[in-house]
């Protein structure tokens, strides 16, 4: 099993060094530590394992350290930054892990550049050795590239002339998306196996900065407190602690204190959820420091973006999740009202990002998300997100029979107009209603209504709204009926239909390099025999089907 | 609502504690009650018929006699007892237990099975709506009456399978089955021998020897299914198609009897139209052997394509199987095995091989030409004990097709391929002819006192519940 939650004496690749408002996040990979068994991490190559580190410290840096304000990427290594993906380690990945392993660590790069942009701490690289393929693309998730001027530290992308891959994290699309390079010298560079140095990287726009190796740390340290006078990170405000989260896995289900899961492995169905907070809530920026990772919308966002990983990574055959919510609504609404009110303040903001970007992981996982809405569910602003995700939604018109319950109820919060924003940086709101701005503005003026399934369905918020009659046949064919069809043809059809609108480096990381990618993991020119990772390394020559499709 | 469920609608579903289908029936009753008195037998509403109705699946209780007004005929809902141990017989979830609902996966496949099948039963009712005005007789009417309420039944059971598990698309399916209608040019029948009208007694008694016979077949191995209750529903709905096709069988034999009966009476030796029986106001054989040629050909039809992707999808799935499944004495998988199927190569017609799971459908109108056989060999006897040298046969299964691969050609009906103006110029020796059809029709006036009959046919051996063929069995109020 993979397990994604460790802390900071736990890593065995990365250290942390905070010197008041700069941070220095150095990469030093130990080669014998890898997360499986069959190869060696040589020249600061990477696996899961040091993403799931880096990911820990991104997410640790925006919340333990509000005093944080510039974060330096660099190597603790001699002559070499980052080599990238290690290449053994695609060799013998399954399809499925090196899927996964692509995802995981785009999305950690989003969210580096998510912290750069939205919490005002920049990230910036100080490549200090060579930095090639994902070494350099980790580099590009970064605000600022300053390079060492030692003539043999070079950046390259180097997967195509040498691995018959992609750079698999974004690097093309950075390249010319991000830092605008002409796409003639971004097509060059990504055929020039040994990559680009001096001045020619600056010119082409590939770094920003070229630092003579005697002035290296001084020049990074002072660009670093550039940046840092520019944040709008708080003063002499002190973090929280990322406690560990609270999780039990059994055979059939895995409990966390605000999320529920059960299996059904004979049908590869899970159901998944989410539990409303429950007591005395939190309502001003001391109390809510006071709760730091209990707080809920925190504490629950944790435990479902470890629900997804874990699932995504450790159960493949579950293929459709069924999501609910359960609890006091009430509760909700008033933890994204206290969530509105104080959205400045800076650790409101950072619980408001991270369910942006946990909600974006659930976007784009490749499973087939089906939304039940019963009574007694919450779906309340930030938990009224779950249903826009899904890809179908079923509601309950009425209540069940023999039961007092009151009917189920959706409720719009302000929350879901504009802080939750999809990776194609529109809400899910306005995506669903791509062409309907009307509808849109109708939704909104319906935030903090409850709506019941002839209103929500009214509303196009939901799909289909069976009464109790109805409700058990139709939502059990509905989810066989989709555990029936070809797994992979569902993710490709999900992943398509999800994010109607405009594109974003996001989109297209997620769109058409993954997709490019994952065609390319299956052909033989990569991984056949003669395929080129397999050859990686023996020194034999490549044998490429010639034909292009 | 408080409706005597039971006493409404005789069930063995437990009807009474079913919420979601009673919902789904008191939306759909006043409907189905409303194409009944629309497109059911006409003039019915005031007759009073002596019907059986089945109010159990008991022994005693499938066969409940008694004067009925039609429209207060209780249709009801009966599925044979279920066999809680049952498993399925065949494909790749043989020996699993049947479904006792319908798996998510085959939801589509089942559901287009149960529509078409549900399709043909008010289909017949409506092609036979107008034969009450022509009856030959009291008993003949109320055959005629008593297939109809059970086509009617028929209905009610597919319906009822679609309301109880299919949900919202079943009931929409159920709906369409009372929108769609035989031989409306915008929303006919499913399939297209349901479309046909049946306008004489004839034509009826061939319909139901051969088209019933039909359903039987599709019945019989829809009653294999692995989905427990389309299986238990198709098996109780095959104990009345049994009497529908003794209906067609005797009602022809009934015709060949009164049309060697005439034959002899008046020392006629020629069983063709001109020279014959029809001075006398019979039914000559060769006529018979016309409409024989045509409802088998049609009836044939119904069977699809000889080799069928979605019949060994339905067999493989476990959803439909083979006639008489249990008795077949080989692995009920197919995966590996052969059948043998009547090919067209080039200008002739040869025995090949092919994989069995794709000759599902060839296989089961094997079984029904067998079965269609008997009935011939039974009338060519009441010939033959009349001492008349004539013989009724069942057209080769390439003749005047119009799905499968005959189709494309021409056959005359022994087999042999012909051209198109071969069969322009001899179609009129096979088929009823424009000539025919108005001679029968000329023949069909109704015979309404108890005890008479029409002169083309004779009187029934058999009686209805031990009543001589002199009872009322209808009233005219
Ligand atoms: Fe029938
Ligand atoms: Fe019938």
């Amino acid at each position: 099993m993979i397990e994604f939650n460790t802390q900071i004496e736990q890593y065995k690749h990365w250290s942390l060094e905070i010197d008041g408002v700069i941070a220095t996040l150095k990469l030093g990979v130990n080669e014998d530590a890898a997360i499986q068994t069959g190869y060696k991490l040589k020249l600061n190559s990477y696996d899961l394992g040091v993403d799931i580190e880096l990911h820990d410290a991104v997410q640790r840096l925006r919340f333990e350290h509000p005093e944080v304000r510039t974060v330096i990427l660099t190597s603790s290594k001699e002559k070499v930054f980052c080599a990238g993906a290690n290449i053994n380690m695609l060799g013998i990945s399954s399809h499925a892990h090196k899927v996964n392993f692509c995802k995981f660590t785009n999305e950690t790069r989003n969210s580096i550049e998510d912290a750069t942009s939205f919490s005002g701490q920049t990230y910036i690289s100080a490549i200090n050795g060579t930095a090639a393929g994902g070494g350099y693309e980790l580099a590009l998730a970064t605000d600022y590239i300053m390079l060492i001027d030692d003539s043999s530290s070079a950046i390259s992308l180097p997967e195509v002339p040498l691995l018959a891959v992609l750079p698999g994290t974004g690097g093309l699309t950075r390249v010319v998306d991000k830092r605008k390079v002409r796409r003639d010298h971004a097509d060059y560079f990504c055929t020039l196996a040994e990559g680009i140095r001096g001045k020619r990287a600056v010119k082409w726009k590939l770094i920003d900065e070229l630092v003579p190796r005697s002035k290296f740390t001084e020049k990074v340290k002072e660009r670093a407190l550039e940046f840092a006078k520019k944040s709008a990170r708080p003063e002499n405000e002190k973090g929280i602690l990322l406690t560990p989260i609270n999780r039990k896995i059994e055979e059939d289900r895995i409990t966390y204190d605000n999320v529920s899961i059960e299996f059904k492995r004979q049908t590869r169905i899970v159901n998944l959820t989410v539990h409303a907070p429950k007591g005395d809530l939190p309502t001003t920026t001391e109390s809510i420091l006071e709760a730091g990772a209990n707080y809920w919308p925190l504490a629950m966002a944790r435990e479902l973006d470890d629900a997804i990983m874990h699932l995504s990574f450790n159960e493949l055959e579950l293929g459709t999740w069924v999501l609910r919510t359960s609890g006091d609504a009430d509760q909700v609404f008033a933890i994204d009202q206290t969530l509105v009110q104080n959205q400045d303040y800076w650790l409101v903001r950072e619980i408001i990002l991270n369910l942006k970007r946990v909600f974006k992981r659930l976007d784009l996982v490749s499973r087939s998300l089906v939304a039940l809405i019963e009574p007694g569910s919450c779906f309340t602003g930030t938990l009224l997100e779950l249903v826009l995700a899904a890809d179908r939604s079923y509601m309950l018109d009425g209540s069940f029979e023999d039961s007092d319950d009151d009917p189920a109820m959706l409720r719009p919060t302000e929350m879901n107009f504009g802080a939750l924003p999809m990776c194609n940086d529109l809400t899910r709101i306005q995506t669903r209603f791509i062409d309907d701005i009307e509808n849109v503005e109708n939704i909104r003026n319906e935030i903090a209504n409850n709506l019941d399934a002839a209103v929500a369905n009214e509303l196009g918020l939901v799909t289909f709204i069976p009464d109790d009659i109805d409700w058990e046949e139709e939502v059990r064919i509905a989810v066989e009926e989709r555990t029936s069809f070809s797994p992979d043809a569902l993710t490709g059809m999900e992943a398509s239909l999800r994010f109607a609108g405009p594109e974003t480096i996001e989109t297209k990381i997620f769109g058409r390099l993954t997709a490019w990618q994952n065609w390319i993991f299956q052909r033989p020119n990569a991984v056949g025999e003669e395929g080129a990772l397999n050859l990686y390394g023996t020194g034999k020559q490549s044998n490429y089907d010639k034909k292009r499709v | 609502m408080s409706i005597n469920y039971n006493e409404k609608i005789p069930n063995n579903v437990d009807l009474s504690s079913d919420r979601r289908l009673q919902r789904a029936l008191e939306g759909w009753q006043p409907e189905y009650l409303k194409w009944w008195g629309g497109l059911g037998p006409e003039k019915s509403n005031d007759l009073n018929v002596y019907l059986r109705t089945a109010i159990s699946v008991e022994k005693d209780g499938w066969a409940h006699f008694d004067y009925v007004r039609m429209p207060d005929y209780r249709w009801g809902i009966f599925l044979t007892p279920s066999d809680s141990d049952r498993t399925i017989d065949f494909g790749i979830h043989k020996g699993q237990p049947a479904w006792q609902e319908v798996p998510g996966e085959y939801r589509s496949e089942l559901r287009r099975l149960i529509v078409t099948q549900g399709d043909t039963e008010p289909a017949s009712v409506e092609q036979q709506r107008q034969l009450g005005r022509t009856c030959p007789s009291l008993y003949d009417l109320r055959n005629l009456f008593q297939i109809n309420v059970e086509e009617g039944r028929h209905l009610w059971s597919m319906v009822y399978l679609l309301q109880a598990y299919f949900g919202r698309d079943g009931r929409e399916e159920a709906e369409e089955m009372l929108e769609r209608h035989s031989g409306d040019p915008d929303k006919p029948r499913i399939l297209e021998a349901f479309n046909e009208e049946t306008p004489d007694w004839l034509s009826y008694f061939m319909f139901t020897y051969f088209t019933d016979r039909d359903g039987k077949f599709q019945l019989a191995s829809l009653a294999e299914s692995g989905f427990d209750p389309l299986a238990r529903s198709c098996r109780f709905m095959l104990t009345e198609e049994a009497h529908h096709m003794f209906v067609g069988e005797t009602g022809i034999g009934r015709v060949v009897q009164r049309s060697c009966d005439l034959m002899n009476e008046h020392k006629i030796r020629s069983s063709a139209a001109e020279d014959g029986v029809r001075k006398y106001g019979g039914i000559d054989l060769q006529t018979i052997q016309k409409y024989l040629n045509f409802h088998f050909s049609v009836s044939v039809d119904l069977f699809g394509q000889e080799l069928s992707t979605n019949a060994a999808t339905y067999y493989n799935t476990g959803i439909k199987g083979r006639f008489n499944e249990s008795k077949i004495n080989d692995d009920h998988l197919l995966h590996d095995s052969t059948y043998s199927v009547l090919e067209l190569k080039g200008n002739q017609i040869l025995n090949v091989d092919v994989p069995a799971l794709n000759a599902v459908n060839e296989r089961l109108r094997d079984d029904y030409i067998f079965d269609c056989d008997l009935g011939v060999r039974r009338w060519n006897k009441i010939i033959a004990d009349s001492g008349i040298d004539f013989q009724l046969k069942l057209p080769h299964r390439a003749f005047h097709r119009g799905i499968g691969q005959f189709s494309e050609i021409q056959s005359d009906p022994q087999g042999n391929i012909i051209t198109q103006l071969e069969w322009e110029r001899l179609h009129h020796e096979w088929l009823p002819t424009q000539e025919d059809k108005e001679y029968i029709q000329s023949l069909m006036q109704p015979v309404t006192e108890p005890g008479k009959i029409a002169g083309w046919i004779v009187p029934p051996k058999s009686k209805i519940n031990r009543l001589p063929f002199e009872f009322e069995f209808v009233k005219f109020n």
